[in-house]
């Protein structure tokens, strides 16, 4: 499994932009998409820290970053603030990170080895808590990322063994968890949207609970509600994941991701 | 000054079974691993272990010494699930109190300013509240200015610990310490709010002659012991001084226990070194 609260580690990001006389692009692959779709995650979210976890993530973290988001803040995946191009801006260690969770200035992308249609998350153990079948990483920072900053979710091989019923150990707060706890939890609650290689959920519904907002082309309504383990609401007319512009394309291909790890992540 | 040098088994003969220990460092990053390794040559069991966990969680849960555990994960981070961990988790070989991240640190303050506790808007809504049902609620004294309301936060106790072991990159005799890398973790935090910290350090140093004064981190009044350990991190990273052993900490995470303990923890640290060495130079 992929390390569901560490930002992957990308190459320097300061290669020379690309030759455009460069011939036809190729078609977006589903990897793509999903770096689309994890990008627009924080459009207009203004002077925040922009945390993604897991190489799709974090395409789409810079990609944004480098397009129509630039005041974004983003971090080198270990204590630096870094522009674009790699070079430190300022200092994040884990305590300070801490206070930018609970100081709201951050939108934070994680991982999800249970998600439920209330956006509960779960990536401590499969199973009993006591003595559970699969330990996993543990809550981490779950708990308080969710109380206190936007946190949005990247699930890339979806399957009704991650969109399940009811997660076996609450790590982070979903709407309905979070309504019964109260004010407290509730006050800076969101979770703004659920990107999985399929498509775009978000908690658009009059019970905050999970709706189909996009499909990845090439994505059928069939075979998303195949592989959750709840139905999501599904609108009429479900729109498709916005293409890529050829700028973005080359950006991602060239200068982003040129080792192509966004395609280990969610292969052709 | 008082010169509060001595060796890792020095350290070790301080401690007890029962104690309730702090480890430093983050993850698998600048992890006091000679202290470790010097307390799994002991007899010392029963510990309950406090740690943003990673390989030193492991290797004391492989070896049966925690009777209870304090954290909100644990993690070899270039691998992200800790096999011994897991496997001791899935036996269900210990106690585990889990913890959020934020609420680890925030019981690391209220033990540093003699606090019983501290207010954390984290852990409600989750089941961190469910699986520790002795973690009480406290409501604000104060109306929020914007909404009126009176908020009511988890209260996080304090993290007191008999002891604290961490790794800086120098320390000097009398137990000042520095980082030099890019994150001091939680490692001064760790030395205040134990009654004991014991600081293990890559080099001895005489002074700190022209120092960034913020890598000054952890200071002599709450350290009880230094020692010197170069490559005491190892495997975990311990940049500028050496970066995480990668190829040996997939070899630690895949092999097992008893055969690890075999070929590289039955002597003493040099002996450790020495293998680890050794291991390398066999694959070129």
């Amino acid at each position: 499994m992929t390390d569901a609260t560490r930002p992957s580690p990308l190459p320097p990001t300061g290669a020379p932009l690309p030759d455009t006389r460069t011939p036809p692009l190729l078609p977006p692959t589903r990897a793509e998409y999903c770096v689309i779709a994890c990008a627009e995650a924080w459009r207009d979210n203004g002077e925040v820290l922009a945390s993604p976890m897991g190489a799709v993530p974090s395409v789409g973290a810079r990609l944004a970053r480098r397009t129509f988001a630039p005041e974004l803040l983003l971090t080198d995946g270990e204590a630096m603030l870094v522009g674009p191009d790699g070079t430190p801006e300022g200092w994040l260690p884990y305590r300070r990170h801490l206070t930018m969770v609970t100081g709201g200035r951050r939108h934070v992308m994680m991982g999800a080895s249970q998600i439920d249609r209330f956006g509960n998350q779960n990536i401590s153990c499969i199973g009993d808590w006591e003595r559970p079948a699969r330990q996993l990483l543990g809550v981490r920072g779950a708990p308080v990322n969710t109380l206190n900053n936007p946190v949005s979710y990247w699930v890339p091989k979806h399957s009704t063994r991650v969109f399940v019923e009811k997660v076996d150990m609450i790590s982070g707060v979903g709407y309905d968890s979070a309504a019964a706890a109260g004010p407290t939890a509730t006050r800076f609650h969101r979770i703004p949207r659920v990107v999985s290689n399929l498509g775009v959920f978000d908690f658009a519904t009059p019970d905050h609970s999970m709706r189909l907002a996009s499909l990845h082309p090439g994505v059928t309504v069939e075979e998303v509600l195949a592989a959750t383990g709840f139905e999501p609401t599904v609108p009429d007319e479900v729109p498709y994941t916005r293409e890529p512009t050829p700028a973005e394309l080359e950006l991602i291909r060239e200068v982003i991701d040129p080792q192509g790890l966004r395609d280990r992540e969610v292969p052709g | 000054m008082s010169d509060k040098t001595m060796t890792a088994d020095e350290v070790v003969s301080r401690l007890r079974s029962g104690m309730t220990l702090g480890i430093g460092g983050w993850g698998s990053r600048r992890k006091p691993m000679a202290l470790v390794r010097a307390l799994l040559r002991s007899e010392i069991t029963d510990l309950t272990i406090v740690s943003y966990g990673g390989p030193d969680v492991g290797m004391l849960a492989a070896a049966g010494r925690i009777r209870k555990l304090v954290a909100a994960f644990v993690t070899l981070d270039s691998i992200p699930l800790e096999p011994h961990y897991r496997a001791a988790r899935q036996s269900g070989a210990f106690e585990l109190t889990e913890v959020d991240e934020a609420m680890f640190m925030w019981g690391l303050h209220a033990a540093a300013n003699r606090l019983p506790f501290m207010p954390v808007r984290a852990g409600i809504g989750s089941d961190v509240m469910r699986v520790n049902p002795g973690l009480r609620t406290v409501t604000s004294p104060y109306e929020d200015p914007s909404t009126g309301i009176r908020e009511t936060f988890v209260a996080m106790p304090a993290l007191r610990m008999d002891a604290a072991l961490v790794h800086v990159n120098r320390a000097d005799r009398s137990g000042n310490g520095q980082y030099l890398g890019p994150d001091p973790y939680f490692d001064d935090l760790f030395c205040e709010a134990a009654d004991d910290a014991y600081v293990s350090c890559e080099r001895l140093v005489d002074r700190f002659d022209d120092a960034v004064p913020q890598t000054l981190l952890v200071n002599r009044h709450s350290v009880t012991g230094v020692v010197e350990t170069p490559s005491g991190a190892h495997p975990t990273s311990c940049v500028p001084d050496h970066d995480r052993d990668e190829p040996f900490q997939g070899l630690y995470a895949t092999t097992p226990w008893p055969e690890f303990t075999e070929r590289f923890l039955h002597g003493d640290e040099k002996a450790y070194q020495s293998a680890a060495q050794a291991w390398h130079e066999e694959r070129r």
